[in-house]
């Protein structure tokens, strides 16, 4: 835990919500491996790492909603229900997958 | 945490936490119990029979592209025996409803299904991009909405089909309970809470174009499954919100139902049953006979509010029936509703009280016999005429539709000197003399 390695991981956008994300639906992260405090870190840190340094869009109550991710959006840890996973609390993992899947879109 | 082994098959790695009962799913158990349930739905409503001709209205979004896909694999699963094809609006949005239209066809590749598109410019003389042009887009989601529920009709009509089948789901439904609960809409909750709503059978004109069944297959599948669905199963669908309601979702009934799904899952469909039992209770509704009368409840084209995704919004057109619905709510009250709750306590389920008009004399809520002097059926506003205009089906002399069209064409003279409306105003003002024309002769 005492290591300041970045965590490869891919996270990737749809159902939508890729146009707050300069509409780019994957990206390819290196997230720091620990979060502000010195935890592992987790997916609530990732959320927070997403919202400041990867969205540009200023919008980012569409996304994120009292500090945890927008009811209506999905999240897929390795393509498993982040409830699933532990949902934020969920430690992120080297090569992990992690997909934002927008409910609120329609057609 | 380890991976939980779904919940059917012991076997995979559970990937899909079904929200109505918490069961852990691999991706394989999930498509099937998914598609499975929607048969259910389908065969204990009775929603096809052999041999029907059967339209989808497809709009690209996911709730249509799964309803297509599913419907395509039940039909072959348990040989439905239906005639699939799909039926697209054009509302004439450029960079939206073009794009997903790409969509759409796409689809009917995939599925090898016929695909019919059918424009509003084509229908109407206007399409989307020019009304917003002239109203604005504030409350431009009424118009869209007005059109395409006859424009659906009209498409199917075209097609000789009499079944259109809708992508609505689950949240869809709540979130229709929730708004028409808040504006005390009584007659409309009982009307979109029915999996099935359908014109009078007895039309006099029975090719008539307004004589079509309507019905959600996905009326009981949440969203969220949906979208997983899509995902797992790598549908090809489109997910731009439309650019004339962006984030229409924002402090809506909509964003309530996420809410409370993210506190009780079970709660989206526990919405739908409450919605489903308050309709019971409404005079003359569907559910209130017990669903014997079902043939006779008319789908009218003002069913729902705007568009699909932006019902949570006020659209602008509301405020012109609020009038008359709340005499129907105040008839209701007063008729009815507080009659059959006071003597539902003695007497058992509101559902029985449907199935013996004859019995105790204040539970007209069946609807039908109606013994006192005004008939629950007229507290509702279903009573369908033709509109003068256009003979769409219309409670009102002069159907929405063509009220709304009659506003724009009155306003739009005032842009001929603009360069751009040269061209449309041709065609533009020929309709409008044909509406004066036959509104002379109506009158």
């Amino acid at each position: 835990m005492q290591n300041d390695e970045a965590v490869p991981i891919t996270v990737e956008f749809s159902g939508g919500l890729e146009i707050l994300f300069s509409n780019q639906k994957k990206y390819s992260l290196s997230l720091p491996s620990q979060d502000e405090s010195g935890a592992p870190a987790n997916v609530a840190f990732l959320v927070r790492h997403l919202c400041e340094n990867v969205m540009k869009d200023p919008r980012k109550e569409l996304f994120i909603l009292d500090g945890t991710v927008r009811p209506g959006i999905l999240v897929l840890i390795n393509e498993a229900d982040w409830e699933l996973e532990g949902e934020d609390q969920y430690e992120v993992q080297k090569g992990d997958h992690i997909m934002f899947v927008s409910t609120l879109h329609g057609g | 945490m380890p991976p939980s082994p779904c919940a059917l098959c012991k076997v995979n790695r559970a990937l899909i936490l079904r929200p109505k009962d918490h069961s852990k799913l691999c991706k394989t158990c999930f498509i099937t119990v998914f598609e499975t349930e929607i048969h259910h739905t389908i065969i204990a409503n009775a929603l096809f029979h052999r041999g029907e001709k059967i339209a989808i209205g497809a709009s690209g979004g996911k709730d249509s592209t799964v309803l297509a896909s599913v419907l395509k694999t039940l039909n072959e699963r348990y040989d439905y025996g239906l005639d699939l094809i799909l039926l697209s609006i054009d509302e004439g949005i450029k960079g939206y409803r073009d794009d997903s239209l790409e969509t759409v066809k796409r689809n009917a590749e995939q599925y090898g299904m016929e695909l019919t598109i059918l424009g509003y410019e084509e229908l109407y003389g206007w399409t989307m991009d020019q009304v917003v042009a002239q109203v604005g887009k504030k409350g431009n989601c009424t118009y869209c909405g007005v059109f395409r529920r006859q424009a659906l009709d009209r498409g199917a009509s075209r097609l000789e089909v009499k079944h259109v089948v809708t992508g609505h789901n689950a949240d869809d439904v709540a979130e229709t309970v929730l708004m028409n609960l808040l504006r005390g809409d009584l007659p409309r909750l009982s009307r979109t809470t029915s999996i099935i709503t359908s014109t009078p059978s007895a039309s006099a004109n029975p090719s008539s174009n307004t004589n079509i069944k309507r019905s959600k297959p996905l009326k009981y599948a949440y969203e969220k499954e949906i979208v997983l669905y899509a995902h797992h199963k790598n549908l090809d669908y489109f997910s731009t919100e439309c650019i004339y309601s962006p984030e229409a979702f924002r402090g809506s009934a909509r964003a309530l139902i996420k809410n409370l799904e993210r506190v009780r899952p079970s709660a989206i469909l526990d919405v739908v049953r409450s919605g489903e039992d308050m309709a019971k209770l409404v005079p003359g509704s569907d559910e209130g006979c017990g669903g014997v009368c079902s043939s006779s409840v008319p789908a009218a084209e003002e069913e729902e509010g705007g568009c699909g995704s932006a019902q949570g919004r006020s659209s602008g057109g509301e405020m012109a029936s609020v009038e008359a619905q709340l005499r129907q709510n105040d008839a209701a009250s007063e008729h009815n509703l507080e009659t059959e709750i006071t003597t539902a306590g003695g007497n058992g389920s509101g559902k029985q009280h449907g199935r013996h008009d004859s019995g105790a004399a204040p539970l007209s809520t069946a609807g039908k016999k109606g013994k006192k002097g005004f008939t629950p059926r007229k507290a509702n506003k279903q009573v369908m005429g033709r509109c003068k205009k256009c003979g769409y089906l219309s409670s009102q002399d002069v159907c929405k539709a063509c009220v709304l069209l009659e506003g724009l064409n009155k306003a739009r003279p005032k842009n001929s000197i603009e360069v751009a409306y040269e061209v449309q105003d041709v065609s533009v003002n020929s309709i409008k003399d044909e509406l004066k024309k036959t509104s002379i002769g109506a009158d």
